[in-house]
């Protein structure tokens, strides 16, 4: 589905870095902070300038249109950030029970201002906001970092679940080797300036 | 007339030197700009003095397109300088420079051939000042406007970034500060517009009425000239800050900030 050669950047100290991800499948990215992880995952969304040729189901990045592509390869940021006043403003068609399980009130959260979210909601609504364009690769840079145990839980079942239905992958880049060792099919590890895949 | 010794200058520069002083003592870094622009004036005004009729002696289109040269390339190095923030190279200076020469240009032209009618259109007793206003006033709209738009976008990169992310063309992402951006380069206008006759006797129309002209006539050119400026500053505004604001991304709607110096 999104298929990765040579991909390099001078942003990047590792790479050229080629792998595929698959529909349904996650791909893990370990590796120290600093080491170029996040910048991996905004070459693969198109956010910074790179080489080599990224592909979504056979089409080339450079063949659709940078919108519509970060549409469909959907970066979540490590650390999410909101410009609307209303968390409404944002979320559109996401539906009730999603809300509840991820902790929300449905008949309030919409109305609640998006500046007086903790940071744990931030990253959970953030997700929501991500998932309602439908992406077919989910780009995810630490997802679970601002959130307890039980979140982290729920958040990840949120995830393995869209994933199922809409037949997306996952790059999901994390701190929490457990975790990422739980969800992910390969994991790559990023050390210097090499990026191999972890035995 | 009430005839002013330069003494009298001298006077009344205190005031101006009592805010360098104030500005100086609360740290604002505002007093050396002051000082320099002050100088600036004072020079400038007076040199001008010197030359202004024998410049309106000059009845040449050749001589009239040197003089509109300097004062449009003036102008935008004023806007240049008025930038926290620029493009690398000179672009800065060109879509400044190139959409205030062209507008005021354009502008002018056609209000010296049509209405004012006087042969030559570049009489310099008429083209020089017409010229002279519209710049002033576009070159004040767009280096507001061109310092607002660089200003927020890098303020606000990680907003933008985390709205293209979301799917938003790079046009959808930054229109937001490009219209506060051009707002903000308007408001000196809309502000003198609103408060004309009213709280300001706009220079030009108390000058010509003191010496002498009919009022009303007066006030018919004032008015002019307000369309005028009004019209380029807000034209040149629009085009400054759209131009640049598609330079802050490439070919791919990518946030380019590394462009900026």
């Amino acid at each position: 589905m999104l298929k990765i050669t040579n991909l390099d950047s001078e942003f990047m100290r590792f790479g050229p870095v080629s792998f595929e991800v698959g529909p349904k499948e996650i791909i893990g990215i370990q590796g120290d902070s600093g080491s170029g992880k996040s910048i991996l995952l905004k070459a693969l969304a198109d956010m910074i300038v790179h080489e080599g040729d990224i592909y979504l189901n056979n089409e080339l990045q450079e063949d659709i249109s940078p919108d519509q592509w970060r549409k469909n390869v959907a970066l979540l940021p490590a650390e999410v950030l909101f410009w609307n006043r209303k968390v409404g403003d944002d979320l559109k068609t996401t539906d009730n029970d999603t809300l509840s399980e991820l902790g929300f009130d449905p008949s309030t959260v919409m109305n609640k201002n998006t500046i007086d979210l903790s940071s744990g909601e931030k990253q959970r609504i953030g997700l929501l906001r991500l998932l309602e364009n439908r992406p077919k690769i989910l780009l995810l840079d630490e997802p679970s970092a601002n959130l307890d145990e039980d979140n982290k839980k729920t958040m990840e079942n949120i995830i393995l679940k869209y994933i199922e239905k809409e037949k997306a992958g996952i790059v999901w880049v994390g701190h929490d080797i457990k975790q990422l060792e739980r969800v992910s099919l390969k994991i790559f590890e990023i050390k210097g300036n090499t990026f191999k895949e972890k035995k | 007339m009430v005839y002013l010794s330069y003494t009298d200058l001298v006077f009344a520069s205190l005031f101006l030197v009592a805010a360098g002083i104030l500005s100086f003592f609360l740290k604002l870094n505002t007093e050396k700009a002051l000082a320099v622009a002050a100088s600036r004036m004072v020079i400038q005004l007076l040199l001008l003095g010197l030359i202004l009729k024998t410049i309106f002696t000059f009845v040449n289109i050749w001589v009239f397109f040197l003089m509109a040269g300097v004062m449009v390339f003036a102008a935008g190095f004023e806007i240049l300088s008025r930038q926290k923030y620029r493009f690398k190279g000179i672009e800065t200076f060109l879509i400044g420079t190139g959409t205030m020469g062209m507008i005021t240009f354009t502008i002018s032209f056609i209000t010296l051939f049509f209405i004012i009618t006087k042969k030559p259109w570049y009489t310099p007793q008429y083209a020089i000042p017409l010229l002279g206003m519209m710049l002033g006033n576009t070159m004040n709209g767009i280096s507001i406007g061109l310092d607002r738009l660089s200003g927020t976008i890098v303020d606000q990169k990680r907003v933008i970034e985390a709205r293209l992310m979301l799917g938003e063309t790079a046009a959808q992402a930054v229109t937001g500060i490009r219209k506060d951006s051009i707002k903000s380069g308007m408001i000196p206008l809309i502000n003198s517009m609103s408060a004309a006759g009213l709280v300001t006797l706009p220079g030009m129309m108390t000058g010509q009425i003191l010496a002498g002209a009919p009022p009303v006539e007066a006030v018919k050119y004032q008015i002019l000239i307000m369309f005028l400026i009004a019209a380029c500053s807000a034209l040149g505004t629009i085009c400054a800050v759209t131009f640049a604001s598609k330079r802050f991304f490439d070919s791919r709607d990518r946030l380019r900030l590394e462009r900026l110096k």
